[in-house]
């Protein structure tokens, strides 16, 4: 009895939790007729990819298809991990590697500055933007998401570090090998299955991003894919059938990496909070 | 270890004596060096600039390229919010909304977080993978999603309200036709759905760090109890609870820090930012810095305004991390 009324309850918390997400991958492949039917039915009867051939061939903007913005996205998201993952890597070898005079301070404010509300920063990131040029280009993303994705990264990557044995640096080093040869040999390998890991949140941050994507572009056929559905979304209220084709195929990497590295998520947030 | 081998030789003579005895090592430093530069360009100074250009009359973006003046109103910009009812609105409509959004994720993602402890194995998996997809789903297309949920002719909710007896519909609400409501058009019902959308969102987070929370608590305690007598409620506030009282409060604080600022999903739920009964904090900030005429001191402002409430907040935060690092 017991075990039916739990059993019950879980599927419950799995229908809430899942079925936004089910309902945005059935939409998208249901005819019109059946999106607007009076009666919606729970599973497409006459599954049709014609909304992805839509949003895929067919003009969004004049001139500029869904592949553009998801190419912009892409290129924005990789060259933040990219450099990101590079810096981060660097430093959190020095935090977990050294002791130095400033190693407990450095680690106090890599927690407070991701308290910073990002959203109090798009005015004065506005203002640098505008100063250095950089308004209306992918660049002045990148390096936007360079700064929020990078506390969490170092955060994150120095369990990672600090998980290889450091005996095996030791040993390296008295078998002759120099600082940069025991980084480049022993280190990035071991810590690569983190840096990964790392990559994809700092990924995620990226492509998810709406506000400051909003801001700093203007010109049509430089939007990343979050501000394009913004647009394409308030434009016509009635294409669901394609709303919901492009929020798939938005969402779906994100989901696929993000299983991939839930585990350290948590472990990064509540850090230290959970013994055993 | 083939690798190791490899590179003995004269290098071994130079380094291992200055690794063994390093005296003030400047490497960490320099590791460090790019990752403090970009931190402070990128997340420092624009906190400061946010403040200085609060004190600043800037409505112009010629303005912000330096081609004009900055003229300085001291804290005109202040004066001018404080003293807007208006202000008072969007702050009480901030409170209310991140304290009964942490409520109610604490909550249900205790429950489930519970519940998933207590489930077999192969059921724990099957709920605990559907909780991670509501997790991963991006912020703007999981709002996308209820929205079109909320849908005014064909979405499933509106269908479901038509689908209540005529009788019974009118007898609670007053009407018997729903095609065509609009969910989002009286404030209280928009936050409702606003706080549905959000609680969906977070409570996954919730759910897995109390799990991991509980996996952490030795079963023996739990058992120990029940033997004695103890009912659910109370091995729940007698055994659980005080051994992840640690991780609620982290999960409080950040709870309570990512509802204050709230922006994608009310931004697209209200399909932008025409709509300023609904305002809160952070969407009032933008909207006064970006939508013409733009007034970039004056939401510079009430950036600086939120800022201040949530570093508090953060202050609890860093304060229990570094005590659990302590511990630990």
């Amino acid at each position: 009895m017991k075990r039916i009324a739990l059993n019950g309850a879980g599927l419950l918390v799995a229908l809430f939790a899942a079925f936004p997400v089910y309902w945005m991958v059935a939409t998208s492949l249901k005819p019109n007729s059946e999106i607007f039917a009076s009666t919606p039915r729970p599973v497409p009867a006459e599954p049709t990819l014609a909304h992805y051939r839509e949003i895929l061939g067919g003009n969004l903007i004049p001139g500029v298809t869904f592949l553009d913005f998801f190419l912009n996205s892409v290129l924005v998201a990789v060259a933040t991990v990219l450099l990101s993952g590079l810096v981060a890597l660097l430093a959190a070898t020095a935090v977990a590697r050294f002791r130095f005079k400033l190693r407990t301070s450095f680690l106090i404010m890599l927690l407070v500055v991701q308290m910073i509300p990002l959203e109090a920063l798009v005015i004065p990131l506005f203002l640098m933007i505008q100063r250095l040029g950089l308004y209306n280009t992918l660049p002045s993303l990148i390096l936007t998401y360079l700064g929020f994705s990078l506390p969490f990264a170092v955060w994150m990557l120095r369990g990672f570090v600090a998980a290889v044995p450091k005996e095996l640096e030791e040993a390296a080093a008295i078998d002759g090998a120099s600082r940069a040869q025991t980084f480049r040999r022993i280190l990035f390998p071991l810590v690569a299955p983190g840096l990964v890991a790392t990559s994809i949140f700092s990924f995620i941050t990226a492509w998810n991003e709406l506000i400051f994507a909003l801001t700093f572009i203007n010109d049509q056929q430089k939007y990343t894919l979050p501000v394009a559905m913004t647009f394409f979304f308030g434009r016509d209220d009635t294409a669901w059938g394609s709303v919901m084709a492009a929020s798939t195929l938005f969402t779906l990497p994100v989901i696929v990496f993000f299983l991939l590295v839930q585990r350290r998520m948590v472990s990064g947030l509540v850090a230290g909070a959970v013994k055993g | 270890m083939s690798v190791l081998n490899k590179s003995t030789g004269t290098a071994a003579a130079r380094d291992t004596p200055a690794r063994r005895r390093p005296r003030v090592d400047r490497l960490p430093y320099l590791l460090l060096l790019p990752c403090l530069a970009i931190i402070t360009v990128l997340l420092l100074w624009p906190l400061g600039q946010v403040v200085a250009m609060s004190f600043f009359k800037l409505n112009n973006v010629r303005q912000l390229r330096g081609d004009r003046e900055w003229p300085w109103v001291g804290l005109a910009n202040y004066t001018q919010i404080l003293g807007d009812p208006f202000f008072r609105t969007v702050l009480r409509n901030t409170v209310l909304f991140a304290a009964a959004n942490v409520v109610l994720t604490m909550i249900l993602g205790t429950l489930v977080g519970l519940l998933l402890n207590r489930l077999g194995k192969r059921m724990a998996t099957f709920v605990a993978s559907c909780v991670m997809l509501a997790w991963a789903t991006p912020a703007l297309t999981g709002t996308i999603v209820w929205k079109w949920i909320f849908d005014d002719t064909s979405g499933l909710v509106t269908w479901l309200f038509n689908k209540l007896p005529d009788g019974l519909s009118t007898a609670l609400f007053g009407r018997s036709d729903w095609t065509g409501y609009g969910w989002f058009n009286s404030p209280l019902l928009f936050f409702a759905i606003l706080t549905l959308v959000v609680v969906w969102h977070s409570f996954p987070f919730i759910a897995v760090s109390v799990l991991a929370g509980l996996k952490s608590v030795p079963s023996e305690l739990q058992e120990a109890a029940r033997v004695d007598g103890a009912g659910p409620w109370r091995v729940f506030w007698s055994v659980t609870f005080p051994v992840l009282r640690p991780v609620f409060g982290i999960l409080v604080v950040l709870s309570t820090i990512w509802d204050f600022k709230v922006f994608t999903q009310q931004f697209v739920l209200a399909g932008g930012t025409q709509d300023r009964s609904t305002f809160m904090l952070s969407i009032y900030s933008y909207a006064e810095a970006f939508s013409p005429p733009p007034k970039y001191g004056l939401g510079a402002a009430i950036a600086v305004i939120l800022t201040v409430i949530l570093l508090l907040v953060t202050g609890l935060y860093v304060r229990m991390v570094l005590r659990q690092e302590e511990e630990a």
